[in-house]
């Protein structure tokens, strides 16, 4: 664990990635606190260009509200969105691939085949699709992106759970009588964790480019500010307010950049070895 | 003897970090011409170091810091990248130790030789074919005409090798490495092929630097022999010389260590049977899919045999005999079609799921790998307690067997509290063998238990299964590809060729007067046999 | 196995999927609320209980639902993908004229981006640790981080507001009544900006899958082999590395098609092209289901066609299979 720190302390990229998340989720969990009010709420001119009114650094939009707090309160969304979606990802995913690599034959003919059909389907138009028919709201959207993102990880999990059943060590497990599920869980996915642990990371931010892309084109939840429906609000005066869609925009790319950072800091500390061959 | 090579004073440095400063350091040596040179050492010697500076072949960050290597009148060391390019492939060839991965998956074996011309600008595009056609013939491979638009995953790796060793050829160059160019093939594929290359070296006129970890292999083919260990040459001479009145410590050891012919007289076996298999079969069958052929392998083929109890009996055969299947199948973990497998009058393949679990303490299995053999994430201790307590043995008594058995099998204690990584491979070998004997069980298969151990570790290790043998009169299966470690252990021994048991006796009667031809083949494949006979 | 079954398996597997999408969406229907006449009708249409009735009595509705499913499945064999109330047209016919708008988009983004990936990722692989690698690989990240909308977004901004040099929406100037080579370049110049955007996300993908995967190459036996036959480096990169680590790249190109069709109906929106994405995004914001679900199921039977090219490529270059 220590030697795993200090590994990612390393990292040069992972250590910015990390500052730069930790600051939007202490934005996401103070927003409240910043800015009480309803970031919905009109509270000055429309239009007022960033940097032009104390009070409101950011500036406001079309309909005069709080930029800088749309932001702070988007960045809620946007991380719940990730993590939820994430999550419910790795439930459905981890226990597929595990049971396809583990015990091989139909159920991983069977298992596969469902992933493949999955996989074959474009992911950003079924979620589009399932949204729009489920009507958005948060735990739709989140599950919508959840249904589109778990093949990868399954596929995954089943490379990894194919390559550690066929180590001595889990041949050895066996021979002392140990069943299934324990060699499965005790021996096999402690060892696929690493590589489960950095996609998740990079799922994350997958997940917050669906949210957005989804809010964007109006599919986010009607009651919830987020960075997506800031900039589908603000495309239609792009020509004269452009920031308006690029401020949302940065705040997007850095949380992306960041988990990404984070990601591949991961994965240089979780397998050393590996990071070292590939430099 | 004029040589050919004069490396004087040679250096290789590690990149900071590795376990030591230089991978080799003050290596003087010759190599003559028409000679075959053995460079031997356990790994970490630095024997492939010192070969592939002489090919300008060193990974990254790996460099020669002092010393010169004259060949043909000038300083190879010296020059400039793209002359000592010019020399690879046209007046210095080399093959290597993986048939397997050393040729491109995606070209075919006629381009891949004709390459070598077109690298050095020889011939016309229909002569390099011709050529190379001739080449795959002079190699001994079969139906040139076909070979020559074969892919490599079409060939088998002996076929691959001597691919390798054409493109080596092609040049007629006047010094061929081999960098341990039989260690991954069968033991009759490797006589072919060590064969092969001396009668090329004496055909073509060559220097042969040849490289092994392999006493054998140097008694069969060598002229002089260098003992390399560390990173510097410990002892040279003419093979006679070497072997037979070695001068250096480490050189005495290593012979030592190597398993003899010098077949033990077993106590012939009366005790009943622990273990009796009869008649088992297993046919691995690929599934087929919509258009693909459903293919089949049979692995075991109506084999029956007996352990006595106290007794070793050695599985001897190649890869692809259906040896390490029959171990697999006792145990279950693969599923035999049919046959029985009576431990104690109980037949094991008719037990339930459950029943299995608790009848699996009765015959444990030491592995290959001792790198792949424990879980990386869970200390020895675990590693030794966690199948008795499964089994029902109080935590605490499990533990404190544990540390005890890791004493037995000569580790300290403290070892329980730590990680496999902190262990070398013949520690993690003698952790196998420690949770295997945890488990208390009636048999112990040893699958391939020593084959991935340098040969001074291997001796140990061999020594204390057979201290360990004796003293708690274990009952011993052990599957193993080399004759000579069979010889050193066991008291009968079982020859598998294709799935079938092919002979089946005492170890005397085996080795001295083998009944099956297959049987003698493979004992006279045996590199350095005659050597030992000799000695003997 | 020859290369003709081999295609020949292929296409069964793929009819199978196809059918398998075909199920879904018609249960897809079905999942949204409210009825499905209402669904197919469009909700804010002017659906009067009269019209919806007829609708039911049309399709079935008021079957069981098995025969509807029947009658849904067969129609969609038939080509038939249901009629767009919103649009007063056939949703195949729809579809089909804005079909090849969105072709055009994105293959060409494809090709852009598979090209300059590999290119690009070649270089980066080539100059491993140097500052040129690192310029490289940081620009992937950021394009691989960056939304696909909001840098369609931002390049019409930059390069059509202010600098001017290309078009910000639409297939072709309206009216200009142009033609030839004039008409070609025209084209040209509307296309540049879509594609460019949507290409950049996956220029980055596989440019990072292209470093990679030479990197990895680099490190194996055979290319030690072709050394020690005396290659010199320019011949070892490009017929034994490259060609190595291009089969990962084909893999995932592959695997990708989806999200280039997904990304899409982002970049069609922001340009107004008139492809089937922007048919998917005006039939979303019309909730004229029947076309949003024709569209998806014409988008999905498009990554079908495309696995089977990339399959092909696959099996061109790796004898093995």
């Amino acid at each position: 664990m220590i030697d795993f720190l200090k590994r990612f302390s390393r990292n040069r990229g992972g250590l910015i990635g990390l500052i730069i998340l930790l600051t939007v989720v202490l934005l996401a969990i103070f927003a409240p606190l910043i800015y009480p009010d309803s970031p919905w709420k009109m509270v000055q001119r429309p239009f007022l260009p960033p940097f032009t009114m104390d009070g409101f650094p950011l500036g406001t939009d079309t309909l005069g509200r709080d930029v800088a707090a749309g932001l702070v309160h988007g960045a809620r969304v946007s991380l719940i969105v990730g993590l939820v979606s994430t999550m419910v990802a790795l439930l459905i995913g981890v226990p597929l691939g595990a049971f396809a690599g583990f015990y091989g034959g139909l159920v991983d003919d069977g298992a596969m085949r469902f992933t493949e059909f999955f996989q074959t389907i474009p992911n950003f138009a079924l979620a589009i699709v399932l949204v729009a028919i489920m009507e958005p709201t948060l735990p739709t959207i989140t599950l919508a992106i959840a249904i589109v993102s778990w093949p990868p990880v399954a596929r995954l999990v089943r490379a990894e759970v194919l390559s550690l059943r066929k180590r001595e060590f889990v041949d050895a497990a066996r021979l002392t009588g140990l069943s299934n599920t324990r060699i499965l869980f005790g021996h096999i996915l402690p060892n696929a964790m690493s590589p489960i642990i950095v996609m998740a990371s990079l799922m994350v931010a997958t997940a917050i480019l669906l949210e957005s892309s989804l809010s964007f084109l109006g599919l986010g939840d009607p009651n919830i500010m987020s960075w997506g429906y800031m900039i589908g609000a603000a495309r239609t005066v792009i020509r004269s307010a452009w920031w308006l869609s690029f401020i949302p925009g940065v705040a997007i790319l850095l949380t992306v950049l960041a988990l990404n950072l984070i990601g591949e800091g991961l994965n240089d500390a979780l397998n050393p070895r590996l990071a070292r061959k590939g430099r | 003897m004029k040589p050919v090579l004069s490396i004087r004073d040679l250096a290789i440095s590690l990149p900071p970090g590795a376990d030591r400063a230089y991978a080799v350091q003050n290596v003087t040596f010759d190599l003559n011409a028409a000679e075959i040179l053995c460079v031997v050492g356990e790994s970490g010697s630095g024997k492939s170091m010192t070969a592939n500076a002489l090919m300008g072949l060193l990974p990254d960050q790996v460099e020669v810091t002092c010393g010169e290597a004259e060949f043909e009148g000038r300083d190879i060391m010296a020059l400039p990248d793209a002359e000592r390019r010019k020399l690879r492939g046209d007046r210095i060839g080399m093959i290597f130790q993986e048939p397997m991965t050393a040729l491109n998956p995606l070209m075919r074996i006629g381009d891949q030789i004709a390459e070598v011309f077109e690298a050095h600008n020889r011939h016309t595009p229909t002569e390099r074919r011709e050529k190379s056609l001739a080449l795959i013939g002079e190699v001994g491979l079969p139906d040139p005409d076909k070979i020559i638009r074969a892919y490599p995953f079409q060939l088998s790796g002996g076929q691959r090798q001597r691919a390798m060793i054409a493109m080596a050829l092609a040049l007629d160059p006047a010094i061929l490495i081999a960098d341990e160019p039989t260690t991954a093939l069968d033991v009759t594929t490797q006589a072919q092929i060590l064969d092969l290359i001396k009668t090329i070296q004496q055909r073509h006129g060559m220097a042969v630097m040849f490289i092994t970890h392999d006493f054998g292999v140097v008694a069969e083919i060598a002229d002089r022999v260098i003992v390399m260990r560390y990173g510097e040459i410990v002892e040279q001479g003419s093979s006679n010389e070497v072997l037979e009145a070695p001068q250096h410590d480490y050189t005495k050891a290593l012979l030592q260590a190597i398993p003899t012919d010098h077949v033990p007289t077993p106590e012939p076996v009366t005790a009943p049977p622990v273990l009796e298999v009869r008649n088992l079969r297993k046919t691995f069958v690929t599934s087929g899919g919509f258009f693909r052929p459903k293919r089949s392998v049979t692995a075991i083929d109506g084999v029956s045999f007996t352990i006595a109890r106290g007794e070793v009996l050695g599985i001897v055969g190649e890869s692809g005999s259906g040896k390490s299947t029959v171990g697999r199948a006792i145990v279950r973990l693969v599923e035999a079609d049919s046959g029985e497998v009576i431990l104690d009058g109980e037949d094991m393949n008719l037990l339930s799921a459950d029943q299995l679990r608790s009848a699996r303490r009765r015959v444990q299995m030491i592995f290959q790998d001792p790198y792949a053999s424990l879980n990386p994430r869970k200390k020895i201790l675990h590693a030794l307690s966690e199948g008795p307590i499964v089994q029902g043995v109080p935590r605490e008594k499990a533990h404190a067997r544990a540390r005890e058995l890791l004493e037995i099998v000569e580790l300290d204690a403290g070892a329980a509290d730590r990680y496999p990584h902190e262990f070398s491979g013949g520690q993690r070998q003698r952790i196998g063998i420690a949770r295997a004997l945890a488990m208390d069980p009636d048999l112990i298969i040893a699958d391939e238990a020593v084959s991935a151990l340098d040969v001074s570790i291997q001796a140990q290790v061999l020594a204390l299964l057979r201290d360990l043998q004796e003293r708690l009169h274990l009952s011993l299966m052990f599957i193993t590809h080399d004759m000579r470690v069979a010889a050193q252990l066991c008291d009968r021994v079982a020859v598998m060729q294709h799935g079938k048991l092919v002979e089946i006796g005492p170890v005397q009667d085996v080795f001295l007067s083998p009944q099956a031809e297959y049987t003698r083949n493979l004992l006279a494949a045996v590199p350095g046999t005659d050597w030992r006979k000799g000695a003997a | 196995m020859t290369i003709a079954v081999a295609i020949l398996a292929r296409a069964a597997k793929a009819a199978i999927t196809l059918l398998l999408i075909v199920i879904l969406n018609f249960f897809l229907i079905h999942a949204a609320p409210g009825d499905p006449a209402m669904v197919m009708a469009g909700e804010a249409g002017a659906a009067d209980e009269q019209f919806l009735q007829q609708l039911r009595e049309q399709f079935g509705l008021d079957q069981p639902l098995y025969v509807q499913f029947w009658h849904y499945v067969s129609g969609v064999l038939q080509l038939d993908l249901g009629y767009s109330y919103r649009q007063q047209m056939p949703v195949l016919d729809l579809i089909l004229d804005r079909l090849p708008a969105t072709l055009l988009l994105t293959l060409t983004a494809f090709g852009m981006s598979l090209l300059l990936g590999i290119i690009f990722g070649l270089a980066a692989a080539a100059r491993q640790g140097k500052w040129s690698d690192t310029a490289i690989t940081s620009m992937a990240l950021l394009f691989y981080a960056t939304p696909l909308f909001w840098v369609a977004l931002m390049a019409v901004v930059l390069f059509s507001v202010y600098l001017g040099w290309f078009p910000a929406f639409g297939y072709g100037t309206v009216g200009a009544g142009l033609n030839g080579f004039d008409l070609l370049l025209d084209r040209l110049r509307h296309l540049f900006l879509p594609a460019l955007t949507l290409g950049l996300f996956f220029m980055a993908v596989y440019l990072r899958m292209t470093r990679s995967s030479v990197l990895e190459v680099s490190q194996m036996d055979f290319v030690k082999t072709a050394r020690s036959k005396g290659l010199a480096e320019g011949t070892i990169r490009r017929r034994h590395i490259l060609r190595n680590a291009l089969l990962p790249v084909v893999t995932l190109a592959g695997l990708q098609a989806g999200q280039l069709v997904g990304g899409a109906v982002l970049t069609e929106t922001v340009f107004a092209w008139p492809g089937i994405g922007r048919l998917m995004f005006e039939s979303l914001t019309a909730r004229d289901y029947n076309t949003l679900l024709g569209v998806f199921l014409v988008s999905a039977a498009m990554v079908i066609v495309f696995n089977i090219i990339t399959d092909i490529a696959y099996r061109l270059i790796d004898p093995r299979i």
